[in-house]
């Protein structure tokens, strides 16, 4: 099972960030988690929406470049290491993270999202011992 | 007191350099006719032959050389005699689809070593000075062009190339320079590193800088003046002609004396061809009188200047052309290299890239920079950071192979380039480079 996230370029630019933000805002959707890699230039801003195929038709409308990705969502419990064993476990299975982000839902508590090279790999990684990755419905 | 390299040349009447300028045309255009099979064709396509040229009056019948005709007769269609009576090559800085190859006879070294003497005598040089020659060596005729001179005129003459700043500081003066010859963006750069090192313009012995191959101002020529103790001497030339030395600045700092006995000058309308009389502000032309290697009649150079024939007050009657005060074509100089737009649109098109892009030139601590920035297309988004980044390196370490310097690149937003009349507006220069 793998969550849709959506990447949008952004430029370095004061207020870059907030324009995206507001715009996705006054088009209703929902979002759950979001995270920024950036370097000096740009910024890559990754979300996580409720209805990610008609929040990227709406980024693209407005000349967002975009694109979808497939990542992982896990529930994570609230206690130390609890992170370091799932890191653990995809390390041993040889599956690379690239990146890697928190969220809490307030009704089911904390969420990792892991993008990795070979979401089936870590998923069946995971699955083997037990910790079950989740749909993007689970996560509203 | 003014002094002359060749004073039966540098300060001969106007009748005299018109005399030599005639005879040497007629036996060139002949030569270039029977060993120029591409330049021949030009001429046969024109309707012109050799008998049609009997003065300096019909140059304007010759067909012109642009830079595209040396890019298709690249290597050897311009040559000008057998290879095996060359003994060199020179080339422009490395441009892919763009690069000169010239070639030099020994005749045609020694009359360029000439040239670049008569610039250094003219600079104040003479068998007792020391000349620090800091242009580079190699392909580059800077280097090589200026040592020769500065033997011929009998300077102790320091071969340093480029680079290596304090190692440049450390023999200038431990070894009582008294000539710099670099790039002004160069010598602006020795002088500050020298301020920073706590060592002031009397601590050196420097008297004079001859100072060319990219555009600088009289601003520039003052702050270097003052910051190396000396007097800055402007050179002019090329590739295509020769090298440094196609024309050279006297005391009189107005303006560069062409070597007119080698290199006659004409000014054209950039966009009819049509010659302009004395004193118009146009497009410089050169006929090479005496190569033998790489003899170009009426080569555009594209620069921008003014002749003049007004009275000098150093004694030479050379003709003078301004500092050039712009291109007719979108050539970019930079850190002494010609970039053209045209090269960063072909690594764009080559690497998948949209050809909207922004050349932004700018001078920084008297460095020019060069940034790219480049609209990033949905094919080459990546949600990884790091996928960016390599784009990035890719697109700079391709340009630096086709230009020859470092560019920085920056990825920006599609469509966030400015866009006049549809078009993306290409090039800013934020050098103030011309008066």
């Amino acid at each position: 099972m793998s969550v849709k996230q959506i990447s949008v370029f952004i430029e370095n630019k004061k207020g870059q960030l907030a324009e995206v933000t507001r715009y996705i805002a006054e088009h209703d959707v929902n979002l759950r988690a979001l995270s920024v890699g950036d370097t000096q230039d740009f910024g890559i801003l990754r979300i996580i929406c409720e209805n990610p195929d008609s929040a990227m038709e709406v980024l693209q409308k407005a000349g967002y470049l975009t694109m979808m990705t497939d990542v992982l969502a896990t529930a994570i419990s609230d206690e130390p290491g609890s992170l370091a064993a799932i890191l653990e476990v995809l390390a041993e299975a040889d599956v690379a993270v690239e990146y890697t982000y928190a969220f809490l839902s307030a009704k089911s508590g904390a969420y990792m999202i892991f993008r990795v090279d070979d979401n089936q790999k870590a998923a069946a990684a995971l699955a083997g011992v037990g910790i079950k990755t989740v749909d993007q419905a689970e996560l509203f | 007191m003014a002094n002359y390299f060749q004073p039966e040349v540098e300060c001969a009447s106007h009748e005299e350099i018109r005399a030599i300028q005639n005879e040497k045309l007629v036996k060139q255009v002949k030569r270039v006719y029977e060993n120029v099979e591409y330049y021949r064709n030009l001429m046969n396509e024109k309707g012109v032959t050799p008998d049609d040229i009997k003065s300096i009056d019909d140059l304007h019948k010759l067909p012109f050389l642009t830079k595209a005709d040396l890019r298709d007769a690249y290597p050897y269609g311009l040559l000008g005699t057998d290879l095996k009576n060359c003994v060199r090559i020179h080339s422009t800085s490395g441009t892919t689809g763009r690069r000169v190859v010239a070639f030099y006879t020994q005749k045609d070294i020694e009359l360029w070593e000439d040239c670049c003497a008569r610039a250094i005598v003219a600079a104040g040089g003479n068998d007792e000075d020391v000349c620090q020659v800091a242009y580079g060596y190699g392909l580059f005729t800077g280097g090589f062009g200026i040592n020769g001179g500065s033997q011929k005129v009998g300077c102790l003459t320091l071969p340093m190339s480029s680079g290596n700043t304090e190692r440049q500081i450390q023999f200038m003066q431990d070894l009582h320079a008294t000539i710099l010859c670099c790039t002004p963006s160069y010598a602006a750069y020795l002088g500050e590193s020298m301020k920073e090192m706590g060592i002031t313009p009397d601590d050196i012995d420097l008297k004079a800088g001859i100072f060319g191959a990219e555009p600088w101002t009289e601003e520039m020529r003052r702050d270097i003046e003052k910051s190396l103790g000396i007097k800055a001497y402007d050179i002019y030339g090329l590739t295509e002609s020769t090298g440094p030395g196609v024309a050279f600045e006297c005391e009189e700092q107005s303006g560069m004396h062409i070597n007119e006995d080698h290199f006659l000058a004409e000014i054209i309308d950039p966009e009819t061809g049509e010659v302009l009389p004395e004193g118009s502000k146009g497009e410089l032309v050169f006929t090479n009188l005496d190569k033998e290697g790489f003899p170009l009649i009426r080569y555009r150079t594209r620069d921008i200047c003014i002749l003049s024939r007004k009275k000098c007050s150093c004694g030479r009657t050379l003709i003078k052309m301004t500092k050039p005060m712009g291109r007719s074509d979108d050539m970019l100089i930079i850190r002494g290299v010609n970039v053209f737009p045209s090269q960063i649109e072909a690594v764009l098109i080559k690497s998948g890239y949209s050809v909207n892009y922004l050349i932004e030139v700018d001078r920084v601590n008297n460095t020019d920079t060069l940034d790219v920035s480049v609209e990033l297309t949905p094919e080459q988004f990546s949600d990884r950071v790091r996928d960016l980044a390599a784009q990035e390196k890719m697109l700079a370490n391709n340009m630096k192979i086709m230009l020859g310097i470092n560019p920085k690149v920056h990825l920006v937003a599609p469509k966030s380039i400015t866009r006049s009349e549809g078009k993306a507006v290409r090039v800013i220069d934020k050098r103030k480079l011309h008066d």
